[in-house]
This record gives C-alpha cells, sequence and structure tokens, in this order.
C-alpha cells in the first residue's frame, strides 16, 4: 500500500490545492516542474488529490463560459438584503439618537420593545455604534440607561456586535444565561430550557441568569460555543467556519454540513408557516450539506426529493417527508 | 441506439484495459468514472463516521486502492466495485475502533445508492452543475470568493487581483489555494442529485 496514504487527506489535500496554485502563479520554473513531477510520482494518494482539486478548479471555468451574471461583491459592508431594511434600520438609528438626547438629561430607564415574525430578520443599530440583528420569530427589549445597557433575549436569536465600554456594561439575559460583554460579537439563541452563545470575536463572560459576581460563569473565547440549561455550562471550541455557518442567517442564509435531515428540517421550521414533517426515524438521521436561503422551503424539498430520493407530500399546512 | 452506443463503450475500455494504463487514461478514468461516486461514498461513510476528517482519509484509501486496481486491470462497472472497496475498508476500520455494530455498515441499500448508469439529460445537468457552482461559491468567506471570481470571472492576473483587492500577491496566493482545496471538497464531496 502506498506510504503516503498514511498521510491524512487534509493534509494532501492541502498540498495538491498548493501545488495546483503554484503551478498558475507567474513564474513557474523548469525547477518547479520537476519538484511538482516529483511530488505526484511519490503517490497514488498524492494523484489521486491533485486530479480531484484540478477537476474542481476547471469546473469552476464553467462560470465565465456560461456568461454566469454573479459579480464579486464590493469589499465594503455585507450588503443589506433589501432597500426596506435599510429604511427600518435608519428609522430605529433616528429613534435612537432622540432617545440618547433624553438619556442625556436624565438617568431615568428608556425601555424598547423589538420584535419579529417567523421568517422576519432586522436590525438595530444605536447611537453607541453597537448593532443587534433579530432573526426569526424574536423578542427582545432593551433599556439603556447612563450606568448600563441592559438586553433581554425574551425569544428566539440575536446576534451581537457590541462597542465595548467598560463604563457602560452591556449584559443579555436570556432564560437561564446571562452574558455579559467584555468587548465583542456573539450570536445568542434562546430556546425552551437552554440558552446558546457562540462567541465571534472578543470576549463574553457567561454566567447564570440570577447570579451575581460569585456564581458560576465561563469566560468564552472567540469559537467557543457555550449551551447553558441554567444548572450547567456546556462550552465546546468550533472551527470559525462552523461558526460562520451559524450566522449566515444574517444573509438570509441557512448553511448544513452533514447535518441530520431532522436538525436541518427544525432550522427551517423556525423561518416559515408551512412546517416540514419528517414521517420516519430512519429518514431523519440521513445528513444534508447545501446552503439554502431561509424562505426557498421548496429548494430544500428539491433536495431531499431528489437527492436523497425521498418522498415528499405537500398537504398546504405541512409538507411530509418519507421513504 | 442505447445499445449501440454501450457496444462502443465497451469495445474502447476493452482495448484500454488490454494495454497497460498510461497516467493521463488514468486520470481521465479516474474524474469520469471514480470522482462523482464521492457523495455517495462519503455518504456512506459518514452514516458510521461521526467524524469528516475520518470519511475523508477512507475516501483516499478507496480512491488510492480503487486506481492501484485500475493501473493492472480495469474493473466494469465501476460503482459496485469501488463500493465493494468502499465497504471493507469501512469495516475493517469500524472493527478496529468498534465504532457501530457492523450491521450498520452493510446497509448499502438504505442509502438509495443506485448503481445505475446516469443517463443524463444534459440541459438539467448544465443548470444543475451551475447551481452546484453558484452554493459551492456562496459557502468560500467572502474575501476568498472575491479573489476567486476575479481570477475565475475576470480572469485577472494576481498583479492585478492584489491589485483590486488592496491585498499582497501572497495573500492572493493564499486566498486562491483555500478557494481550490474548498471547491473541491463543494463540487466533489457534497450530494449531487444526479439522478439516474
Amino acid at each position: 500500500m502506498d506510504a503516503a496514504s498514511m498521510q491524512s487527506a487534509r493534509d494532501v489535500r492541502t498540498q495538491a490545492a498548493a501545488w495546483l496554485e503554484r503551478r498558475q502563479r507567474p513564474g513557474w520554473s523548469e525547477a518547479d516542474q520537476t519538484e511538482f513531477d516529483a511530488w505526484l510520482a511519490q503517490s497514488l494518494a498524492n494523484r489521486t488529490a491533485f486530479w480531484r482539486v484540478n477537476d474542481a478548479w476547471a469546473r469552476a471555468d464553467r462560470l465565465r463560459a456560461l456568461g454566469h451574471p454573479i459579480q464579486p461583491e464590493k469589499t465594503t459592508e455585507p450588503r443589506s438584503p433589501m432597500p426596506l431594511f435599510l429604511k427600518f434600520a435608519a428609522g430605529i438609528a433616528i429613534v435612537a439618537v432622540m432617545s440618547a438626547g433624553y438619556l442625556a438629561y436624565s438617568a431615568k430607564a428608556s425601555e424598547r420593545s423589538y420584535s419579529t415574525d417567523i421568517g422576519g430578520r432586522e436590525l438595530i443599530t444605536f447611537v453607541d455604534g453597537t448593532r443587534i440583528e433579530l432573526n426569526t420569530d424574536t423578542v427582545l427589549r432593551t433599556r439603556m440607561t447612563t450606568r448600563e445597557r441592559t438586553v433581554w433575549l425574551d425569544k428566539g436569536e440575536a446576534y451581537f456586535r457590541v462597542k465595548h465600554d467598560p463604563a457602560h456594561p452591556f449584559i443579555v439575559y436570556a432564560g437561564v444565561g446571562r452574558v455579559t460583554d467584555l468587548g465583542t460579537a456573539f450570536l445568542v439563541r434562546r430556546s425552551a430550557g437552554s440558552l446558546k452563545v457562540a462567541l465571534l470575536e472578543g470576549r463574553v463572560r457567561l454566567g447564570e441568569a440570577s447570579g451575581d459576581g460569585a456564581s458560576r460563569s465561563a469566560l468564552l473565547r472567540p469559537g467557543d460555543e457555550a449551551t447553558t440549561t441554567g444548572r450547567s455550562i456546556v462550552v465546546k471550541h468550533e472551527a470559525k467556519d462552523a461558526l460562520e455557518n451559524e450566522t449566515s442567517w444574517r444573509h438570509g442564509m441557512l448553511a448544513f454540513k452533514y447535518t441530520p435531515l431532522s436538525a436541518a428540517v427544525a432550522e427551517f421550521n423556525r423561518y416559515n408557516r408551512q412546517k416540514l414533517v419528517i414521517a420516519d426515524p430512519a429518514v431523519a438521521r440521513l445528513t444534508i450539506y447545501g446552503t439554502f436561503p431561509t424562505d426557498d422551503v421548496e429548494a430544500f424539498v428539491d433536495v431531499t426529493k431528489h437527492v436523497l430520493r425521498l418522498h415528499v407530500k405537500n398537504s398546504g399546512d405541512d409538507i411530509v417527508i418519507s421513504r | 441506439m442505447t445499445d449501440g452506443s454501450d457496444r462502443g463503450r465497451n469495445e474502447t475500455e476493452r482495448n484500454r484495459s488490454d494495454a497497460s494504463m498510461t497516467a493521463p487514461d488514468l486520470e481521465a478514468w479516474f474524474v469520469r468514472e471514480v470522482l462523482p461516486l464521492e457523495p455517495a461514498l462519503m455518504q456512506f461513510f459518514r452514516r458510521s463516521l461521526h467524524n469528516r476528517a475520518d470519511a475523508d482519509d477512507l475516501c483516499q484509501d478507496v480512491y488510492v486502492r480503487v486506481c492501484e486496481a485500475a493501473q493492472k486491470e480495469m474493473p466494469h462497472p465501476v460503482a459496485p466495485f469501488v463500493f465493494a472497496v468502499a465497504r471493507n475498508l469501512l469495516i475493517n476500520r469500524v472493527r478496529r475502533d468498534q465504532i457501530v455494530p457492523i450491521e450498520a455498515v452493510a446497509d448499502l441499500d438504505a442509502l438509495g445508492i443506485s448503481f445505475d448508469e446516469p443517463g443524463p439529460d444534459r440541459s438539467a445537468m448544465a443548470r444543475q452543475e451551475l447551481r452546484r457552482l453558484q452554493a459551492a461559491l456562496d459557502q468560500l468567506p467572502r474575501r476568498c470568493r472575491e479573489a476567486v471570481l476575479l481570477r475565475k470571472l475576470e480572469g485577472l492576473s494576481y498583479r492585478e487581483i492584489s491589485a483590486r483587492m488592496g491585498i499582497s500577491e501572497d495573500t492572493v496566493s493564499e486566498y486562491l489555494t483555500n478557494g481550490m482545496y474548498a471547491l473541491a471538497d463543494f463540487l466533489h464531496a457534497e450530494p449531487a442529485g444526479g439522478k439516474p
């Protein structure tokens, strides 16, 4: 057997991609070619990995051949999905400016409430630059005083990008837990009895909702995803792209990577009134890989039908998936 | 008509396996016959292995074994041979690590993996391919995607991409390498929906 197949596929594939890239860089020399040939000759694992990446890269040429209309994005902020959405954000910003003016004269609490429907998504921008994005079916209240900034996530999920200010702590209460910002971008998702916090940048502290400084808490690092039920906190470290997948809803997409069908369906059902139902436990265990618009149940159903070859029955209220 | 083309095809295959296969032949055969099985292979492995990297490793082993065999004698038909190799490797692996009961491994039928020759509808395949490419691009990180699109769509040189994006040529290299890796993973490993 090939000695090199002892190397992990990831390593071999990384080398193969690096060779493919290097070969198209300007200044590829005779010596480079010799070195590359030697690498190929080393093992079948190397050769198959190179053929594999080379084929994918060549296929991407069809983008041009078929005159595909996608364009590179501008390098500024991520595109806002719709003008209406922008208008909403601007409206909130003005409201926020006004309440900040009010706050300057009074330490009295200014409490506001925001919510989204199923399938909805909204952005709140505060005068201090802090942004909160509400995901589908979410209820959130804020109270900004001269002493502290407090948010209650009553239901659903939100992404926070907080302008850190040690003089004005930013705290999110969500059911059983409490997240204290220490300079940060993070995601909070509340579901029945548990709370999940994913930290993308900076630092946050996750503790019990009722706890004081001395109570149980965990300091999260970027990449950490913590789940708490109130009695315990479990922290696991995720790869960066796994966390980015979890925030893909901010761009109106759901990303699945070998996600069990049951979990993917549960995700979709958060965004749509017409519910997907899995009628067969064996089906629930199949896994799915792909990116879908949050509101495009049909695209998802297509995949289950044609790729997984499952039976799909649309009864109006729900869509039943079975073998 | 189908009969005729099938015969033609078997003819070429026989001719090829008579002579020892040259490297370009092996590559063309591998890309055409074996690579399209990767989504099904991965799905097969992923039912028993919870770690993606383990499935990737087994997939690599399958490719090596299958190509070793093909260098001696071309397997025909290809898919059942590839899955027989896959199943053996998986069973060994599962025995060694005591991952799941062996019964779970033997469950190829449950996956709906079909060994039929795909009878492709060309236009549907082109649409599908585009959708896949779009999806593959979508999952790249933003800057990486931008570099890939500038290279692939606009055909820019490294220097031009570096100027356009305001990054060094080394960073362009890095984005393109990562893009290649990710595109290969997505285009090959993700279920394609090649409906027979």
